[in-house]
């Protein structure tokens, strides 16, 4: 106890120091966080860093995950200012429901792909029907009750008439990073997993992946709201600013998504 | 309140899991956790402190390692691919083998206070009436421990039935062999299937309170006895 105090009386004047510091920031500083799907894991890095580096006194989170529980989340208030949703149906919810500063903007259309690392198959040179294969006894899949990514795989395993024949294969990824990262450890031999993961400087660098048509599957819409609490935040609307620019689309196109017109109106 | 047969599925298969290993840890752990109490050796702080290992570690450093061990490019699973053995993840063995790491301090920790407490003078009359080691345990040790016993036993069940952070990452999710109630309850969150979260999650909250409630009630009684 006489040891807490002789520090609180030595180091009183740095505390205050450090109080008023936080208290500060926290009132002055421009801070946003970011709730995105994990699909967008390696695109949005590759934005905030870009946004980071041109302003540097702004203060970027980004939290990953799955988009329905964000969604629940912000229906909790959820300290998140922006919500970039692999289906833009649950932004559409959200603001529907009073809980976003404005619509659903449509950003992004994602695609599904075969992947594989290399040690285990060639997934360049597979196609769907191949995962009937006896030689492949565990196919990774994003969970289709909950996540984008997963909806999308079985739709277009169900469109081929393959999703009878290779169910018993089936391991569910609780969200699409999941879903590379047991592929990835060599669990499971092939996935669906999102384009824009496989493009990833890692995942390039393992193992080939195949394009599934977007013929076989509904559109991965992808949209996002800014939350009802980032309504007056600067940097949150700079930042929605920014993901429409040359810079952020040149990205987003990098890791495999598909643009919308920008004269398209949602 | 409706259980899907879904989620009666998820029920069952947690049973099973929570059963299973009870059983194994409760071989596993009693001579452990004999020897512990018993022994004098240095390398007795050693082994306390990997068995309470799960007490601190987070759930996700278990399933990550498990999941890079025991996949076919990891060192036990790699092993047993060249054994002609299927990899571990996303089996219900897998699942039973994370479980054993994962609950055993809540099987070894009650056995070892127990078998602390034991009357020493006791075993050492026996022992010198003639009794062998395994005569002396059988009809004096885990009589005398019953109350540990039975502790160990019902903390392993249940801690095994809320285990969530290990399964999510090395089980897959698979109906049936790898949906436990713990990640159906998360799925239907996920789903915003909120009316069958809330039945799944009532029945988990009650269940696991009456087998507590057991414990704290009965439990005192049962020392009383001894």
């Amino acid at each position: 106890m006489q040891m807490i105090k002789t520090f609180l009386m030595q180091y009183k004047q740095t505390l205050m120091a450090i109080l008023m510091m936080s208290l500060s920031s926290s009132a002055f500083a421009e801070k946003i966080n970011i709730a995105a799907a994990s699909d967008l894991k390696f695109a949005m890095d590759e934005i905030v860093t870009q946004f980071k580096s041109n302003n540097p006194a702004d203060d970027v989170n980004v939290i990953y995950g799955s988009s329905g529980k964000m969604f629940t989340q912000i229906q909790q208030d959820a300290p998140y200012d922006l919500y970039f949703s692999a289906d833009i149906s649950y932004p559409e919810k959200l603001a529907a429901e009073g809980f976003a500063a404005g619509p659903a903007t449509p950003y992004a259309f994602g695609r599904i792909v075969l992947w594989s690392p290399k040690t285990q198959l060639d997934a360049a040179k597979l196609t769907l029907e191949d995962l009937t294969r006896s030689d492949i006894t565990r196919i990774a899949i994003a969970n289709p009750k909950h996540a984008p990514y997963g909806k999308r795989a079985e739709e277009a395993l169900r469109s081929k008439n393959l999703w009878d024949k290779v169910e018993a294969k089936l391991v569910y990824g609780e969200n699409i990073a999941q879903t590379a990262q047991f592929v990835q450890t060599g669990n499971a031999q092939v996935g669906i997993i999102a384009l824009s993961l496989a493009l990833s400087a890692e995942l390039t660098k393992q193992g080939h992946y195949w394009l599934i048509p977007d013929t076989l599957h509904n559109p991965l819409k992808q949209g996002y709201i800014m939350t009802k609490r980032a309504e007056n935040n600067k940097l949150a609307h700079k930042f929605s600013a920014y993901m429409a620019s040359a810079n952020a689309r040149k990205i987003m196109v990098k890791y495999g998504f598909n643009l919308p017109n920008e004269t398209a109106s949602q | 309140m409706h259980l899907s047969p879904a989620d009666i599925q998820a029920i069952f298969l947690t049973l099973k899991l929570a059963s299973v290993v009870t059983v194994i840890l409760l071989l596993l752990a009693t001579p452990l956790a004999w020897w512990l109490a018993r022994t004098s050796s240095k390398s007795k702080g050693v082994i306390s402190a990997v068995v309470a290992l799960p007490l601190v570690l987070p759930p996700t450093v278990l399933g990550f390692y498990f999941l890079l061990a025991m996949g076919p490019n990891g060192v036990i699973g790699g092993l047993m691919q060249q054994l002609g053995w299927q990899a571990l993840p996303f089996t219900f063995a897998g699942l039973v083998v994370a479980s054993v790491f994962y609950s055993l301090p809540f099987m070894v920790q009650p056995l070892q206070n127990a078998f602390e407490a034991l009357d020493k003078n006791l075993l050492d009359a026996a022992a010198n009436l003639g009794a062998s080691v395994m005569h002396r345990f059988v009809t004096i040790a885990v009589p005398l421990s019953r109350a540990g016993f039975l502790t160990a036993i019902i903390l392993t069940f249940v801690h095994t039935i809320g285990e969530f952070g290990v399964v999510l990452m090395i089980g897959g999710n698979i109906p049936g062999v790898t949906r436990v109630a713990s990640v159906q309850i998360y799925d239907h969150v996920e789903a915003l299937e909120y009316m069958q979260a809330h039945a799944l999650s009532a029945v988990m909250l009650v269940f696991s309170f009456v087998v507590l409630l057991f414990i704290y009630t009965l439990r005192p009684a049962h020392k009383n006895i001894n």
